[in-house]
């Protein structure tokens, strides 16, 4: 660290939870001498490598690839799933949005569906068991077709990508007031239903993925539209449209 | 593997109930307000509308059991979506804060099921009241074009002569306009008929919408108190 630039410390307010079975609280901690270019994950860094120093056990988080891909790291700081910066994971998120000395309360993605296996770490394999359901095309897709081999507009693609975007953070669940995975279910039922390999099964994915959906305990849609503000890839509630219709639609082919 | 069935008190299938049965009742109250707007003409324009829906015998009845029944299956869907989601999660964050625009989480939204239920318990002694007379006034008459009919214009002025029924309709229909101000692009929404483009429309004319039924309706009271 330069001595130029000037560093920050916070108050932080961190739910600490053993596991599953305690009830969790916050935790007060402070932590100096953080570089205001530093991610967020880098500060929690910071602050277990002083915890380890002093003995006491390290605030335990997800991480992979810090760089905005994999869906790992979600917490809400301050309230907001990813924290104050729209469209942003927490691992892209720098300690420069946060003035220093102030406090921030970090806490887990909270939700029946996904319990807290510890501290900020909290078990998102319902998106899987819904995935499982349906989030798949069952033919052999192949290896990739030459260029206009396949009758997909360039506007498909597109519109197709807008929703596999999705890295399955979940902070559309923890964004919103009811935890509903709309957003979640709506963008994977998109992205393959407008897709001709997808569209074969799109009767079967919409009724069986919406069936998991409710059966891991997330709550409905109210559309408040809280999760398109929290989400990281700016996925829109477009595609909780599309499951409305695309359930609708299966009442009549089923 | 076996196809699931469409289930319509699964989660989606509760929205779409929500939806359409939004959209019918907003398509009625529309009717409701343009219907009453005879009330500023007077007593014999007023007292013709309501004569003319009654001459039409078993087919007002039908409309009025169809209404019912879309008020009960608004309102039940609706419960169950609230209920559905107040127990969707137990231990709730202790700081919790919106992340703004785009999001449409306001008071209105937040505030449907209270705004809701009041319009619940609102639309019963409505009916009670004016379809069903039970504060009485349903025996009042009147001569229309040498034809004697019931006064309901009489009931109404009656009605609003007293204050405190003024403030109770006035009150209600702000809490109307406020479950409008969500109901009106959410119903779209839910019915899965909204792109990135028409959402904002549908968003802002959801405000003309309900300033416009809460203004209409609460206008009327107000009229009658001062001037009839
Ligand atoms: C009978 C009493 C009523 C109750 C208990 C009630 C309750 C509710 C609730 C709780 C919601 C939110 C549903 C959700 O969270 O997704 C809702 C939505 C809605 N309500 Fe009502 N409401 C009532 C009457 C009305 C009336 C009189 C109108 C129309 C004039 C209306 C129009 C709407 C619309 C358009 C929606 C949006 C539907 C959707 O988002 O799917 N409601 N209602
Ligand atoms: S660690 Fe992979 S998205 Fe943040």
């Amino acid at each position: 660290m330069t001595d130029a630039k000037k560093t920050r410390s916070y108050k932080l307010r961190i739910w600490r939870q053993p596991d599953a079975a305690s009830t969790g609280r916050l935790v007060d901690y402070e932590v100096a001498d953080v570089d205001p270019d530093s991610s967020f994950l880098e500060m929690l860094d910071h602050l277990n490598e002083t915890l380890v120093k002093k003995g006491e056990e390290p605030v335990a988080f997800e991480s992979d690839c810090r760089e905005g891909i994999c869906g790992a790291c979600g917490v809400c700081i301050d309230g907001r799933p990813h924290g104050p910066v729209t469209h942003l994971t927490t691992c892209g998120l720098r300690m420069r949005e946060f003035g220093d000395g102030v406090t921030i309360t970090v806490e887990p993605f909270r939700a029946n569906a996904f319990p807290v296996v510890k501290d900020l770490i909290v078990d998102r394999s319902s998106f899987d068991r819904v995935i499982e359901r349906g989030g798949y095309v069952s033919v052999n897709a192949g290896s990739a077709p030459d260029a206009n081999a396949l009758p997909i507009s360039t506007d498909m693609a597109e519109d197709a990508m807008d929703s596999a975007a999705c890295i399955g953070c979940g902070a559309c669940v923890a964004s919103c007031p009811n935890a509903s995975a709309s957003l979640f279910v709506g963008a994977k039922i998109r992205q393959m239903k407008i897709l001709p390999q997808g569209d074969v099964e799109r009767t079967r994915r919409a009724l069986a993925m919406v069936e998991q959906m409710d059966a891991e305990g997330f709550g409905d849609c109210s559309n408040h539209g809280e999760c398109e503000a929290a989400c990281p890839k700016a996925i829109s509630i477009e595609n909780i449209a599309t499951l409305r219709r695309e359930y609708l639609r299966a009442a009549f082919r089923s | 593997m076996s196809t699931p069935r469409f289930q319509l008190w699964s989660s989606v299938g509760k929205k779409l109930l929500t939806g359409i049965t939004g959209l019918a009742l907003m398509g009625f109250i529309v009717t409701h307000l343009v219907g009453n707007l005879n009330l500023f003409v007077g007593s014999e324009a007023f007292n013709g509308y309501t004569e003319a829906l009654h001459q039409l015998g078993g087919l007002l009845v039908v409309a009025e059991l169809g209404l019912a029944g879309l008020f009960l299956l608004h309102a039940v869907s609706a419960i169950l979506v609230w209920r559905d989601n107040s127990g969707a999660r137990s231990v709730q964050n202790t700081v919790v804060a919106s992340k703004g625009s785009p999001s449409k989480q306001t008071v209105f939204s937040q505030s449907m099921i209270v705004t809701g239920s009041v319009l619940l318990v609102f639309v019963v002694l409505h009916v009670a009241q004016f379809r069903f007379g039970i504060f009485g006034g349903l025996d009042y008459t009147t001569t229309l074009d040498g034809k004697e009919v019931r006064d309901l214009y009489r009931l109404v002025v009656e009605t609003f002569k007293n204050p405190a029924w003024v403030v109770v309709y006035v009150g209600v229909m702000v809490l109307l306009g406020g479950h409008l101000r969500h109901g009106f692009w959410s119903a779209f929404q839910s019915v899965g008929l909204l792109d990135p483009m028409l959402r904002p429309l549908a968003y802002s004319a959801g405000a003309v919408f309900a300033v416009a039924i809460a203004v209409g309706f609460l206008v009327m009271p107000i009229y009658l108190f001062l001037f009839a």
